[in-house]
């Protein structure tokens, strides 16, 4: 009965296979078509029918990139600064995580709701006197003030009380207490251990957003060498004439390294999208 | 002896009660100087500032609602708060009705290679926003040979110039963003899917409903939870739209109003025109609309499948 029903459905597939299909090369074209362009010198764009094929000029192409801005100071700049918000907003979510999960203290159920309401202030309502804040630390142009903002993760603090309070049993801390360690002593040789995927999760979330965000880095990083690759690459737009070989041979080796990652960690990526919306 | 040691582990755990507690404000401590320092006092500052005149460096002066006043009379305004709203509803709405069906597919037990599909329909959101708006910026190049213009010219339409024209910049725009998201909110609806029990399906099948009654009176409803919360991630997300115009238009971002949103509205306020009392009274009707928006559609959303349950 069941392997009729399979048969009698299987008919009925092809059309959905089509729109798949069709829906992944939707999505897969313009990754390949920024190749293309990396490749192929300018005046390629105009000819018609348009040019489908790669050429070569890929080398010259990122020369040209090179030489217009600073692509490796910004790539190791947008690196160095989600490394370090990463582990920054890991740090202190699992802490106050840590903290709202197993801990009683006055006041945990109104501190718990002032971060929800974070949730619902739209970033941007605080941009000038995050701006005027940052501007009189005398962190414009550093990756400090590029940072700092990031630091205000509330998703992190959700996701890790749920984690916590679902996967570290009280009877471990009980057992660790009478043992004689101390309350931190228990987060950093218990909690830390058990904790490892959902950092993994969340760890993906702060990194991608802190390399794809756009506003705020295109707001305090206005000199060049203090650009990351979001702020250079939108940067490779303003001319008068735009050299499309250029533009696109800088969009695609910045885009490459963060492919590999996603087809290396795919299964992480697309766990972290439904954990960090849905808990 | 016995009543000696539950003396002391009486007083141990009354002092181990006060440890938690002090651990307690520790531990949250460090999100909270974060969130006052970056989070909640630029939130009141803004407040405060729209109701000021200051260009950043002088004193501020207090000049009540005029900030407001200016902002509303600025046929500017209107335009960018129209730019955003029909860009969000080209751009969001085709894309939370293409997920839910592609999920649904990918939920078929009969499909194979789903794991394939989903990593490609996901991979438009990992690249960002800006490397996006560039790519497509060049597709929809102002040039007669943009190869937009070749593929449209094949179902017999005109060159458009896609970023000085009206629609043309919208609908560029709203294609971006459609491309990129769509995959992630199949995935959300994916999750959904998977959420609901398969007895449900078989009841309805020996009952004899086919797979679109299926569709509309067991999915559509049980996925309610997941439409609204990506309902209201993109009502939220298409108010705050910057990058993709900006990006997009490149060097005339600012000086042309085909695709000019809120953000960027308040943006060249607060940056190019050094007007840090409009900008900030623009943040807070920002606000105020997004709020607006969010309730408005979350409820609407919430009436969806409530009247059909009859059906089932």
């Amino acid at each position: 009965m069941k392997q009729k029903n399979k048969s009698q459905t299987k008919a009925g597939t092809l059309p959905i296979y089509l729109i798949l299909t069709f829906t992944s090369i939707f999505s897969l074209f313009p990754f390949y078509w920024m190749f293309v362009m990396a490749t192929q010198p300018s005046a390629a764009y105009n000819s018609i029918p348009p040019t489908l094929l790669p050429g070569g000029k890929l080398v010259e192409n990122f020369q040209k990139v090179l030489d217009t801005i600073p692509f490796f100071q910004a790539m190791w700049n947008t690196i160095l600064l989600c490394t370090v918000v990463t582990i920054a907003v890991l740090m202190i979510s699992s802490l106050a995580g840590f903290a709202f999960a197993k801990f009683q203290f006055p006041g945990k159920n109104f501190l718990f709701i002032l971060i929800l309401l974070t949730m619902v202030i739209p970033p941007q309502l605080g941009l000038i006197p995050q701006y005027y804040l940052v501007s009189q630390l005398g962190w414009l142009d550093s990756l400090l003030g590029a940072g700092v903002l990031f630091l205000l993760n509330p998703l992190g603090i959700f996701l890790m009380r749920q984690y916590i309070s679902e996967s570290v049993p009280d009877e471990l801390m009980e057992a660790a207490k009478l043992d004689g360690c101390s309350n931190f002593r228990i987060y950093w040789s218990i909690v830390l251990p058990i904790i490892k995927p959902a950092f993994a999760t969340l760890g993906i979330i702060v990194f991608t957003l802190v390399w794809g965000e756009f506003l705020w880095q295109f707001t305090v990083l206005r000199d060049p060498s203090s650009y990351t690759l979001q702020v250079a690459l939108a940067s490779l737009n303003n001319a008068f004439r735009v050299d499309f070989g250029m533009l696109l041979s800088g969009v695609f080796w910045a885009t490459v390294p963060l492919i590999i990652i996603f087809l290396i960690f795919n299964k992480w990526f697309i766990s972290s999208i439904t954990e960090g919306s849905i808990k | 002896m016995e009543n000696v040691s539950k003396q002391s582990t009486k007083a141990s755990k009354l002092s181990e009660k006060k440890k938690d507690m002090i651990s307690g404000y520790l531990y949250v401590a460090p999100f909270f100087i974060v969130f006052g320092i970056i989070g909640l006092y630029p939130a009141v500052f803004s407040i405060v500032l729209a109701f000021q005149e200051w260009n950043g460096l002088g004193p501020m002066e207090f000049v009540g609602l005029s900030n407001f006043t200016v902002v509303l009379e600025d046929p500017l305004f209107w335009k960018s708060l129209y730019n955003t709203i029909i860009i969000g509803l080209m751009g969001t709405a085709p894309q939370l009705i293409v997920g839910i069906i592609l999920a649904y597919f990918l939920n078929l037990a009969v499909i194979r290679f789903t794991n394939f599909f989903r990593v490609t329909i996901f991979m438009p959101y990992i690249t960002s926003m800006v490397a996006v708006a560039l790519v497509f910026g060049v597709f929809f190049s102002s040039n007669e040979t943009a190869l937009a213009n070749y593929v449209i010219g094949l179902f017999g339409f005109d060159p458009v110039s896609w970023k000085t024209s009206e629609w043309g910049a919208k609908v560029a725009i709203a294609l971006m963003v459609f491309w990129r998201w769509v995959g992630y909110n199949t995935i959300i609806y994916l999750a959904g899917l998977q959420s609901i029990p398969k007895h449900l399906y078989e009841a309805a099948t020996i009952d004899g409903a086919n797979k679109v009654q299926q569709f509309l009176h067991i999915t559509i409803p049980l996925l309610k939870p997941f439409i609204i919360l990506t309902v209201f991630m993109s009502t939220v997300g298409a108010l705050q739209l910057f990058a993709e115009p900006t990006v997009f238009l490149g060097s005339s971002a600012f000086s042309r109003d085909e695709a000019m949103t809120v953000v960027m509205y308040l943006y060249r306020d607060a940056f190019n025109l050094g007007s840090f009392g409009t900008a900030s009274a623009t943040a807070v009707l920002l606000l105020i609309i997004i709020i607006g928006a969010a309730a408005i559609n979350t409820w609407l959303t919430s009436g969806i499948g409530s009247k059909k349950k009859r059906g089932v």
